[in-house]
């Protein structure tokens, strides 16, 4: 069986599974592809936003002065699309207080103070990933009961978005769901964790998989996989080796990827209409640290209280790949992998590509942070920006087929209903348009100028 | 001081240094192959086997015509800047691409005080006036050469001999080029003898006798025509280069010379007695120049994948209809002047849908 699978992906013609436009930056991950998750030490203090997701921030459940444990729920999702949030580590909740995330938003929080007897004897990779899985567990459980596991853990997307994953894998009698695609491409460049994670616990993410689809209802499942990351793929199809309709797809090594508009035309054929979502066209994408993060919650009763976050980048004395308790500050985690060179100039959170510039380096982890990127100099381009050239490279970059250029330059005039009706809304925001340009025209900060124009443009007409 | 001294690297005097931090929005690479000036940089670099071509067959005369352009489009550039109060914009070298280009497409006997004056028309009323790189409607280029065919229409269809020590075939003898040859119409001995245009139907014959040395002299270069449109080789090389760096779009050229070449298969098919085979006229008079170097200007042509292909296949139908039907010899110029004037529209009619549709439409 396993040799059939092997043989499967030696055939797997990786030109098949293309993406639409798209670019290659320097891929920037051997800094740290080979250093193994490291759990963190725990750190002194933790700041745990409530509005880590996309929706409802969570509504904190424990009074100040509480003593919490690990994993104690302290925050109740705030309706539907919400998600509940955790104490990462044992420790005394603080006075709420307010977070600024990596983003930019300003979210309520909950501080606490470690107890840092209590945490020093928290194995906390055997605790979130690792260890044997029980896969036969997941015939045990139905598909209503993962989805209240789910839901109560607080999981929510681990890629970026971070949007509440109950919400994602609900069935819904309109729009069934026929093919789940667990995403280990991991396009963005520097971040390491979920290749990490595919090579440490392969166990959790496919029984994460197992639960996904049976709570879905998906009748095939595929893990889909750049082709620069060879041994991942061969760990994962070891891992899936015996289990009917679970396939691994592997895919050109081109960012964007992972992002989940361009990976499911390039593994299933479906294409995702503007305007809609993958349900609509029967495909829900999970990334691989939330997967495991699922099989944590059925099988182990376990909620989110750490993540994987690479800290990487010329600007980094020492790369590693962290299991770090959500509510770390950033600066914790710098300190810990040896601090700041002298030539590092910007610590994003996230990757090059789609991260965010932070200021504050008291900025906290949360459930959607992937990676600390800290770039040097040398590694950041300066050069002055000209007018547009009309070279049309964004276009050819586009992988969603928009004219960046033409966008950029309506925001610009302000000319709103022209940026709308060249699509404006569709824009993923992903990045290869200002990638490409020549002239260094910040394409993508138009984007965003554009749709917050946009969006206030529009709220007082539609309230009228 | 305790948490920021752990963060940071510490300098020879154990004192903490805190790098200066920077912020800006995403994305925060940038692809380092490709900048604006690079591509000027790109164009001066592939029209490189060119101008060695033709500073082989032409000697000082393009040397002059070259140096001359140069000096009046950076001159009017910078013109230009100081009046309008805007920072110096020659390190751009949009306006050396656009004076070499100029120089390519002139005769290298063209008086000088011509190319001078088509230099200052190209980069002023070509560029500058519009607001400078970028903002032009119209090719720099192509706007100065359209001028000097206005002012100076005589000389500037007088082709010189190629100086070329031992060559003396067909056209270097007469000074006629293939195009212009082509344009004679007496192909009945007897009507041209009627006519009074005896020397002109020998003229017909001699080329149609060395056809096979006429393509191979196109395409290595020896012949009378402007100083770009010597080698077809050359260009090609120069040409793919743009094409392998994205430089230039690949489908204009594509399109345009795809389409000269049908369009002059299905000519031949109506009028066999054609003396210029597909083959040639992509690699006669301005085709090669101005399918890599010429319509490939990105200021000028669309920025959609579609309108590149009707832009193109455009420039290679117009060229067409006016060796085949207009009076001058060559069209490459006004065919590409024509489609930049249609550029904003094309654009507009061709702009992609977004990937996967737009929901209930």
């Amino acid at each position: 069986m396993t040799a059939m699978a092997m043989t499967e992906l030696h055939t797997a013609d990786p030109r098949k599974r293309r993406l639409h436009g798209g670019v290659h930056p320097p891929e920037c991950k051997h800094l740290a592809a080979d250093c193994p998750i490291e759990p963190m030490p725990a750190p002194t203090e933790l700041l745990v936003p409530l509005g880590q997701h996309i929706g409802a921030p969570a509504k904190a459940i424990v009074k100040p002065r509480a003593d919490v444990r690990m994993g104690e729920k302290i925050a109740e999702a705030a309706g539907m699309v919400s998600a509940s949030v955790h104490a990462p580590l044992p420790g005394k909740v603080g006075s709420p207080t307010v977070a600024t995330l990596a983003t930019g938003r300003r979210s309520d929080a909950l501080p606490i103070t470690v107890a840092a007897d209590a945490a020093a004897g928290i194995r906390v990779f055997d605790v979130v990933f690792g260890g044997p899985w029980d896969l036969a567990a997941v015939d045990a459980l139905d598909g209503k009961q993962i989805l209240a596991a789910v839901q109560e853990a607080g999981i929510v997307g681990g890629g970026g978005a971070a949007f509440p994953t109950h919400v994602k894998l609900m069935p819904i009698e309109k729009r069934p769901v026929d093919i789940l695609i667990i995403n280990g491409c991991e396009c963005e460049p520097y971040l390491t964790a979920d290749y990490r994670l595919m090579l440490e616990a392969p166990q959790a993410i496919v029984a994460g998989l197992l639960l996904a689809k049976k709570a879905s209802g998906a009748q095939r499942a595929i893990i889909a996989i750049e082709d620069n990351k060879p041994q991942a793929i061969r760990v994962m199809s070891k891992a899936i080796a015996n289990l009917p309709n679970v396939e691994l797809a592997v895919c050109q090594t081109r960012y964007p990827m992972g992002g989940e508009r361009q990976l499911i035309p390039a593994v299933t054929k479906r294409k995702v209409p503007v305007g809609a979502l993958p349900l609509d066209v029967g495909v829900v994408v999970l990334n691989v640290g939330t997967a495991a993060a699922v099989a944590g919650a059925c099988l182990r009763g376990q909620p989110v209280t750490h993540r994987i976050v690479t800290v990487t980048g010329q600007g980094i004395a020492r790369p590693a790949n962290l299991l770090a308790p959500i509510g770390a500050r950033f600066c914790d985690l710098i300190r810990h992998c040896g601090g700041l060179r002298p030539d590092a100039r910007r610590i994003l959170a996230g990757g090059p590509m789609m991260g965010y510039a932070v200021s504050d380096l008291n900025t906290p982890v949360t459930k959607g942070t992937s990676g600390i990127t800290v770039l040097a100099q040398s590694e950041l381009d300066y050069t002055r920006q000209t007018n547009c050239l009309k070279c049309g490279r964004c276009v050819d970059v586009c992988p969603l087929n928009l004219v960046p250029t033409k966008i950029a330059l309506a925001v610009k005039a302000g000319n709103l209903d022209l940026a709308k009706k060249s699509h404006l809304a569709a824009c993923c925001e992903c990045g290869c348009c200002a990638y490409a340009c020549p002239a260094r025209i910040p394409l993508v900060q138009y984007m965003r100028a554009g749709k917050v124009a946009l969006a206030r443009f529009e709220a007082p007409a539609r309230s009228k | 001081m305790s948490r920021s001294a752990a963060l940071t690297a510490h300098d020879p005097a154990g004192q903490a240094v805190l790098p200066p931090l920077e912020l800006a929005t995403s994305p925060h690479f940038a692809d380092r192959k490709q900048t604006s000036r690079r591509m000027m940089v790109d164009v001066l670099l592939a029209l490189g086997p060119a101008i060695a071509v033709s500073a082989f067959v032409f000697r000082w005369a393009a040397a002059w015509q070259i140096g001359t352009a140069l000096a009046f489009s950076l001159a009017t550039e910078a013109l230009f800047c100081v009046v309008r109060k805007k920072p110096l914009s020659l390190w751009d070298g949009s306006a050396v691409v656009t004076a070499v280009i100029l120089a390519m497409s002139l005769p290298p006997s063209l008086p000088l005080y011509a190319t001078a004056i088509g230099s200052v028309v190209a980069i002023g009323l070509g560029k500058m006036v519009f607001g400078g790189l970028g903002c032009n409607l119209f090719n720099p280029a192509m706007v100065g050469r359209a001028f000097l065919m206005a002012c100076f229409s005589q000389a500037m269809v007088t082709w010189q001999v190629p100086a070329v020590p031992g060559v003396s075939h067909i056209h270097a003898v007469t000074q006629a080029t293939p195009l212009g040859i082509a344009k004679l119409g007496v192909r009945d001995r007897a009507k041209a003898e009627a006519a009074g245009q005896l020397d002109q139907y020998a003229l017909r014959q001699a080329f149609l006798a060395a056809k096979k040395q006429v393509f191979l002299d196109l395409l290595l270069g020896i012949r009378g025509g402007s100083l770009g449109e010597t080698s077809a080789l050359a260009l090609l090389l120069g040409g793919l280069y743009l094409l392998a760096r994205r430089t230039a779009a690949w489908q204009i050229p594509v399109g345009m010379l795809g389409a000269m070449a049908v369009i002059s298969v299905i000519a031949r098919l109506f009028r066999p007695d054609l003396v210029m085979y597909p083959h040639m006229q992509i690699v006669a008079g301005g085709a090669m120049l101005g399918a890599f170097f010429i319509a490939t200007d990105p200021v000028s042509s669309p920025v959609t994948i579609r309108g590149r292909w009707v832009f193109g296949m455009g420039v290679g139908t117009f060229t067409m209809v006016i060796r085949l039907l207009g009076n001058y010899p060559e069209g490459v110029m006004y065919s590409v002047l024509l489609m930049n004037a249609l550029t904003p529209g094309i654009n507009r009619l061709t702009m992609p849908r977004p990937l996967g549709g737009i929901r209930n439409e």
